[in-house]
């Protein structure tokens, strides 16, 4: 889905989200309420600049707007993959983006990642996985890689990765396998704008995500691993 | 004294906390393993790369990390990951003094992917949390294996960074950048390039890393020492630290965002014979340096 028709479907009430250089701003109207909009569109390559970029309008809001709830749309192929961002230090620049997304949501900013279209790697860390709560539509991709190149590096034969990934969400690309493992909340079918007044509700600060993917089943040993670890017993056999 | 960059994740631990004091939680006795390797017919390790815990730094109580190069490049996956997690929501809830990560990482683990990835946003998370509990989190990086990939980032999450020389931090490996855009765009075997764009000295003048030390253990838990003593009160990430690092990295963009390679930028900032740079120990270094690195509060 392309950002106009999301944002005219997420915010029937109206909206002034506008696209610059494949970075995504402005704000909507949910039940009322004014949300801050931020994001990428354009399957946009993750660099400094576009990092920064919304790194300075998760601040702005921050500063002006103190507990205006943040929608963040994401669309990226990932981290851009160039010699110039890694001399210029670009995971620092990601990093401050997940820092600023971090901040807003412990000073009571609700923050809502959506995932309309592409989410992969170092450019979905940084912002959709960084919010209370994330979200994907049903026709989103959302990946590490693709299993070709998983399969170079892993050196698994392809063919064998794209058998059990039919069966384990763990290496398939999908927001389905995401869902099951905890790291979307929900996959939004229908009327965006309902689910995102409901999720701007229910919006916790609390991670969730490893008892997420336990209930579900796409992530049976990180919930009582931590578990064990934090309390100091043992991982009992599930 | 031993060299940090030639111990395993193990004997690091050992000598960067007081002897014999680091007690570790889930044991490779424990046998929690990664459930998703065998299926690959991939080799399996009793602590899956890392190994957490708790210990002394100079009588005081911290809790620690060290991942472990030797296997899987210290890739991130579901274990892994958990454990990393489970340690630092403890620290914060035995009010621990400190975290001290030993980071070791190629970032999230392929064989079990889509794990991984949100086990680094979890990791991330965790060490903001410890921050907002006011504990100081301090990284030292000198393995190998550098420090890559979404443990690059999660790494910038901490308070402060200390690295070797042989160090290095960044996000994409050069392997990768090569592949996706061909060698003209980055040499994977032009060793001094990639040193020079990733290694500790480079990240240190840039001000992504706040120490640089010699390769040996004892420099390592002295500078860990001095870290944890200049973070203790404001460990926490405030607003005035954001606004702070943006006008660094909106500054870094502008002045050296035109810059064809890392000894340009050295050259931009001021530093007299940056050819020498590379050559220089890292005593040496950073006082010659030090009036011209940035960063520095």
């Amino acid at each position: 889905m392309d950002w106009q028709t999301l944002a005219s479907q997420l915010f029937p009430q109206g909206h002034t989200v506008h696209e610059h250089e494949q970075f995504l701003s402005g704000t909507g109207t949910v039940d009322g309420e004014t949300v801050a909009v931020i994001g990428t569109t354009g399957h946009a390559p993750i660099g400094i600049e576009i990092a920064l970029t919304q790194a300075t309008a998760v601040l702005a809001t921050v500063r002006t707007h103190p507990g205006r709830p943040i929608l963040i749309l994401v669309d990226t192929q990932g981290q851009r993959l160039r010699h110039r961002d890694e001399m210029l230090g670009i995971n620092s620049y990601m990093a401050h983006l997940g820092k600023c997304i971090d901040f807003a949501r412990r000073q009571g900013h609700k923050v809502i990642g959506l995932v309309y279209d592409q989410a992969l790697s170092g450019g979905f860390i940084t912002s959709g996985l960084m919010a209370d709560a994330c979200f994907a539509l049903p026709d989103a991709t959302i990946r590490v890689m693709g299993l070709p190149a998983m399969a170079r590096i892993t050196k698994v034969p392809e063919e064998r990765l794209t058998e059990l990934a039919k069966v384990d969400p763990v290496f398939a690309p999908g927001a389905g396998n995401y869902l099951r493992m905890g790291g979307l909340q929900a996959i939004w079918e229908d009327d965006l704008a309902a689910r995102l007044g409901q999720a701007l509700r229910e919006a916790d600060p609390v991670d969730r995500r490893r008892a997420l993917g336990f209930e579900r089943g796409g992530r049976k040993l990180a919930q009582p691993v931590a578990e064990a670890v934090s309390s100091g017993a043992h991982v009992l056999p599930s | 004294m031993s060299s940090y960059l030639e111990c395993n994740a193990r004997e690091r631990i050992a000598r960067v906390f007081d002897t014999r004091s680091f007690e570790e939680f889930l044991p490779p006795a424990a046998r929690v393993v990664s459930p998703h390797l065998a299926q690959l017919d991939a080799p399996v390790s009793f602590d899956d790369g890392v190994i957490v815990g708790r210990g002394l730094l100079n009588g005081q109580v911290v809790f620690g990390a060290a991942q472990e190069g030797g296997f899987m490049g210290g890739a991130v996956g579901e274990v892994h990951g958990a454990k990393l997690a489970g340690m630092l929501q403890r620290a914060v809830a035995e009010r621990a003094h400190a975290v001290l990560l030993l980071l070791e990482s190629g970032g999230v683990r392929l064989h079990e992917a889509n794990a991984g990835l949100i086990a680094v946003s979890e990791v991330m998370r965790a060490i903001l949390e410890v921050r907002a509990a006011g504990i100081p989190v301090v990284v030292l990086i000198g393995g190998s294996n550098g420090c890559f990939g979404g443990m690059g980032i999660a790494a910038r999450c901490a308070n402060t960074i200390v690295m070797s020389e042989e160090g290095r931090l960044a996000m994409s490996g050069p392997e990768v950048i090569e592949t996706a855009h061909g060698v003209e765009e980055f040499d994977s075997r032009d060793r001094a390039l990639v040193w020079r764009t990733t290694g500790g000295k480079h990240r240190y003048l840039l001000g992504d890393c706040q120490m640089l030390v010699a390769d040996n253990t004892d420099a390592f838990r002295l500078a860990a020492l001095d870290a944890i003593a200049a973070t203790q009160g404001h460990a926490a990430l405030t607003l005035a630290d954001l606004e702070a690092e943006h006008l660094m990295l909106a500054t870094r963009l502008r002045d050296f965002g035109a810059a064809a390679e890392p000894m340009d930028i050295w050259k931009t900032m001021g530093i007299p014979d940056p050819a020498a740079i590379p050559m220089l120990e890292a005593h040496d270094f950073t006082e010659r340096v030090q009036p011209f690195r940035k960063g520095a509060h």
